[in-house]
């Protein structure tokens, strides 16, 4: 930007010699300029930024999708994850081969779809020192800022090297709609530098070389496709919301609040439709509410509320605010998927469900000669064909990967990849693994402690039953059948269930404890949005365990911070969260036990436990454990 | 003697307007980041929604605030041309416009919100500014600020000052005179009528309606400069240009187009609403190529629907020289297109 603010200098400096120059002649003129008549200020910031061009330049990646085009993307990690756009990879299938700038050729597999807010994420193989992009935080970008693409325009980088577009912001928080239900781009960048087709999955950096968004559309109209000054990329904090789910090979959705807004005649934004089965519903939100804010972001038009919308997966809980007569009132609501599974995995097989809906651009008309052929891709218009071979499972013959790529992919209904789906689950799992939590010692657990109001509680953990005795009486619940019949104690919606698969996870991993999954990140506290870097988010595993849907979310330490347990599909979940640290007596708790314990169910707080004291101790023995504290018999407050 | 008052009644306005732009200028003299210039100058520029809607016409555009008590100067367009005209300031507030009067020469227009201490752009009666100056554009390019959403900005450089030589179809342009020539994409649907400013938030012109050159066919790039703007403002305020809706949405009369020259030869247009019958296809000709024939109720021209014989012809003429022409003609029930491929050169005047 300063050496950009500077360039006038340079003409007033030869306006003796060029008087009459065009602006347009700035290449001539900048030719007549000897490097001595230039301010050294001028040149070393030109020459910054030439170096923030070429550190940016190598992590453009030249995407090569044979017969059905191409585009670019951009890398974001030195082992060679890179994002870029589904309507880029989606002709290509699971392998592609791509062009880095250091002029090499590596093979790719894809990983992760999100093709409603038109993202990939693919992985460069063969390397784990890619130069990768530093994220940037999108939400201080400013209109007006300077900001570059380095991408592949018109399959341009036969020898890898990205081309580079300079240009400003032209507004933040941009809404694109749809095509259908795909392809939305929301709260999006858009910007002046030139994108043209090609450019579609490659990087936006601001002035620093960070990455502030994925570009992936622009407004093209009478000119044919090619820029008219419109671009828009999808802001990188949309991105980081979702790496976490594409990274575990998911098959993302995006979020619905099962409710739809619109703006009343005063000019606020109302509730105009919602469901009677969403979440927003069981927690209080009712017709012509009017919406204050969500996940922290005040909504002020409905485009605003869309905008919010987009940038977040389905099933991350947010905060609500809205007003009623006069009344503020703020829930924590939980985002349902836009889609079902099986309409996410047609849209990616390209049989798109049928919709009035534009589609982001026009058509592409004939190109001009010595353009169009192999090589040009295909941006926008229809996502999918409908000649297209009949879906499957394997959307890409195994038989024809490579080697290097059936190495690393692994088809599931579900799934885009999922093969990195176990790698993300079995990363989380090496996290949580705490010596000593494995069998035979410890397999009876007990937990006791008050009660935030004073009266005492103890649980007791093991192979055969989960208990819990507290001041309202005691609770059993058989460990060994199923978990879905028996949501006790009453009102809890199943805390004894969650604490056994809790502590089956812990002793057992992922793996035994049922069919396991990676979930992807989510905020820890969704009352943490609109903090400054937006929530804190945590690794999550969602398992499937007798008649039970459970989902843990783990710290980046493998302290796991909280169970949510589902009993019934539609029924409100068991949330349970876990605060580590001391006990409440100031003494410490065996790794990976909670200090705290919050429970809470629907709208209502089912109770807050400190717990003074953590026994692991031998199933039948209850003379020892690896606590020296005194035995589980010694109740604080009194026993049942 | 009426057209003595009526100088002075200008020369009177415009020298209040440079006052109030030197003391306005004055204040700005701290240089302002791009970030901070942008976000000054956009709070003067309005969304402009009104008529339009349909194929191939917007009915968006953009406007400048040029007084605090809410008078707008924007193109003159068809988006005009509609019983309610709604305008959006930056911050969201939305207002109900009214035509104040119109320059079919310049092919601007002034309208009039009900607002109080609006922040607004001085028109300044001053030189116009060197090529090479670095500019922004901010306008509602597209449609897409909605509400309280910032218009658009784009950088770009003035790469000339020279006459306006532009068609729009098949017609030229009325305006005569200077227009800046910019380095910068603008020309996108929903930017007529938003402001170019200079680095210190200055107005420098006005973007324009969507024109092609003469010559060359381009789509152009350019500005109607701040003085042109100023002149019309004060003429129009004054009273002293024809005012009214009269020519709104007229396309300017031009030389007219013989369908002959595709090998259409029409019933006789007879009645007020002669239906476009085709009456015969000249054989080896781009219509009998197309796979035109004789009945053949023309429907649509390029997409858009034409009525009867005389708005068919209206149409074929607005078709630029070289651009495409496509017939939609109903045949025994069923709808067929036609491709004649491109416009041949304006036949005789029949």
């Amino acid at each position: 930007m300063q050496g950009m603010a500077r360039s006038p200098t340079v003409l007033r400096r030869t306006a003796r010699v060029h008087a009459c120059c065009l602006a347009g002649l700035v290449a001539i003129v900048g030719a007549t300029v000897r490097a001595g008549d230039v301010a050294p200020a001028v040149l070393e910031a030109q020459q910054q930024r030439i170096d923030v061009m070429q550190r940016a330049a190598a992590t453009a990646v030249a995407i090569f999708a044979g017969e059905a085009g191409g585009g670019s993307g951009v890398l974001i990690s030195p082992a060679g994850y890179a994002l870029t756009n589904f309507h880029v990879v989606q002709p290509a299938g699971v392998a592609m081969k791509c062009g880095l700038a250091d002029g090499r050729l590596y093979d790719a597999v894809l990983v992760g779809l999100d093709p409603t807010g038109d993202v990939a994420l693919i992985k460069l193989l063969g390397r784990d020192d890619f130069p990768a992009a530093e994220f940037a935080d999108s939400d201080d970008v400013e209109v007006g800022d300077f900001c570059f693409a380095a991408g592949n325009p018109f399959l341009l980088a036969t020898d890898f090297q990205p081309s580079i577009s300079a240009g400003i912001v032209s507004g933040t928080r941009r809404y694109q709609f749809p095509a259908g239900t795909i392809l939305e781009y929301a709260d999006c960048l858009q910007v002046d530098a030139a994108i043209n087709p090609g450019n579609s999955g490659g990087g936006l950096f601001d002035a620093q070389g960070r990455l502030i968004g994925v570009n992936g559309r622009a407004s093209f109209e009478k000119r044919g496709r090619v820029n008219v000054g419109v671009g828009y990329a999808i802001s990188a904090n949309q991105l980081r919301n979702f790496l976490g789910l594409l990274k575990g090979g998911r098959l993302v959705d995006h979020a619905t609040l099962g409710a739809t807004v619109a703006t009343s005649a005063d000019g606020r934004v109302v509730v105009s439709d919602i469901l009677e089965s969403s979440d927003a519903w069981k927690r209080g939100l009712r017709y012509d509410d009017e919406i204050v804010s969500l996940a922290g972001r005040s909504v002020r038009t409905v485009n605003a509320f869309k905008n919010v919308l987009g940038t977040l997966p389905a099933g991350w809980q947010v905060p609500l605010v809205y007003r009623r007569g006069g009344r503020r009132e703020e829930i924590v609501v939980r985002l349902a998927s836009v889609h079902t599974a099986a309409e996410l995995s047609n849209i990616v097989d390209g049989k798109p469900k049928k919709s009035a809906g534009q589609p982001p651009l026009p058509p592409r008309p004939p190109g001009p000669p010595g353009h169009g052929g192999p090589g040009v891709p295909e941006e926008g218009g229809e996502p999918g064909n409908d000649d297209r071979p009949q879906s499957s499972d394997e959307p890409q013959p195994r038989a024809t990967l490579p080697d290097v790529v059936k190495a690393v992919y692994e088809s599931r209904r579900g799934f885009t990849n999922h093969h990195f789906n176990t790698v993300e689950r079995d990363r989380v799992a090496r996290l949580i693994a705490i010596e000593g939590l494995a069998a035979p010692q410890g397999s009876r657990w007990v937990l006791s402690g008050r009660l935030a109001t004073g009266e005492g509680f103890r649980i007791e953990l093991s192979d055969t039953e989960g208990v819990i005795d507290l001041p309202t009486g005691t609770t059993r619940v058989d460990a060994t059948g199923e978990l879905d019949t028996n949501p006790s104690p009453p009102g809890s919606g199943g805390m004894l269930a969650s604490l056994l698969v809790w502590r089956r996870l812990m002793r057992e991993g992922p793996e035994p404890l049922g069919r396991t999954s990676y979930g992807g990140m989510v905020p820890l506290d969704p009352r943490s949005f609109g903090e400054a870097g937006g929530p804190r988010l945590v690794d999550m595993l969602e398992s499937s365990v007798a008649g039970i849907e459970a989902r843990f979310t783990v710290g980046s330490d493998g302290f796991v911070t909280g169970i949510d347990l589902w009993t019934a599909p539609d029924a409100d979940p068991c949330e349970v969260r876990f605060t580590a640290g001391q006990s409440d007596r100031g003494e410490a708790l065996p790794p990976g036990m909670p200090a705290g314990i919050v429970v809470r169910h629907g709208n209502e707080l089912f109770g807050e436990f400190l717990v003074e004291q953590v026994v692991l101790e031998v199933a039948g023995d209850t003379s020892g454990g690896n606590a020296t504290a005194a035995g589980p018999q010694a109740l604080p407050g009194g026993g049942p | 003697m009426i057209r003595r008052i009526r100088r002075a009644v200008i020369a009177m306005v415009i020298g209040f307007l440079a006052a109030g732009g030197l003391a306005s200028d004055g204040s700005r003299a701290a240089a302002a980041s791009p970030q901070e210039t942008i976000a000054g100058a956009a709070r003067k520029v309005v969304k402009i929604h009104g008529a339009g809607g349909v194929r191939g016409l917007e009915a968006y555009q953009t406007g400048i605030l040029v007084s605090p008590s809410g008078h707008i100067i924007t193109v003159l367009s068809t988006v005009l041309d509609a019983e309610e005209l709604d305008c959006v300031l930056d911050d969201g507030r939305r207002y109900r416009a009214s035509l104040q009067g119109v320059d079919p020469q310049r092919e601007l227009a002034v309208l009039a919100i009900e607002a109080e201490e609006l922040p607004s752009f001085t028109l300044a009666a001053a030189d116009p500014v060197p090529v090479g100056t670095r500019i922004f554009a901010l306008s509602n390019l597209f449609g897409v600020a909605v509400g309280d959403e910032r218009v658009s900005a784009q950088h770009g450089v003035v790469s000339a000052l020279v006459p306006l030589e532009a068609r729009r179809g098949s017609y030229e342009v009325p305006y005569r005179g200077a227009v800046y020539i910019l380095d910068c994409t603008t020309n996108n649907p929903g930017s007529p009528g938003g402001a170019v400013v200079d680095w210190h938030g200055r107005l420098v012109g006005m973007l324009g309606k969507e024109l092609r050159a003469s010559g060359s066919g381009i789509w152009l790039n350019y500005a109607i400069p701040a003085e042109a703007i100023a002149s019309s403002y004060a003429e129009i305020i004054s009273g002293s240009t024809p005012s009214g809706t009269d020519s709104l949405g007229k396309e300017p009369t031009g030389p007219g187009f013989d369908p002959a020259a595709l090998g259409l030869v029409l019933v006789p247009d007879l009645l007020d609403r002669t239906p476009p019958f085709i009456e015969t296809v000249a054989a080896d000709s781009p219509a009998a190529r197309s796979g035109l024939r004789a009945d053949d109720l023309v429907i649509a021209v390029g997409g858009r629907s034409v009525a009867s014989r005389a708005a068919l012809q209206q149409a074929l003429s607005a078709v630029a020289e070289g651009d495409a022409v496509r017939l939609s003609v109903v045949r025994g029930g069923a709808i067929v297109e036609c491709d004649l491929g491109p416009r041949p050169a304006a036949g005789r005047k029949r």
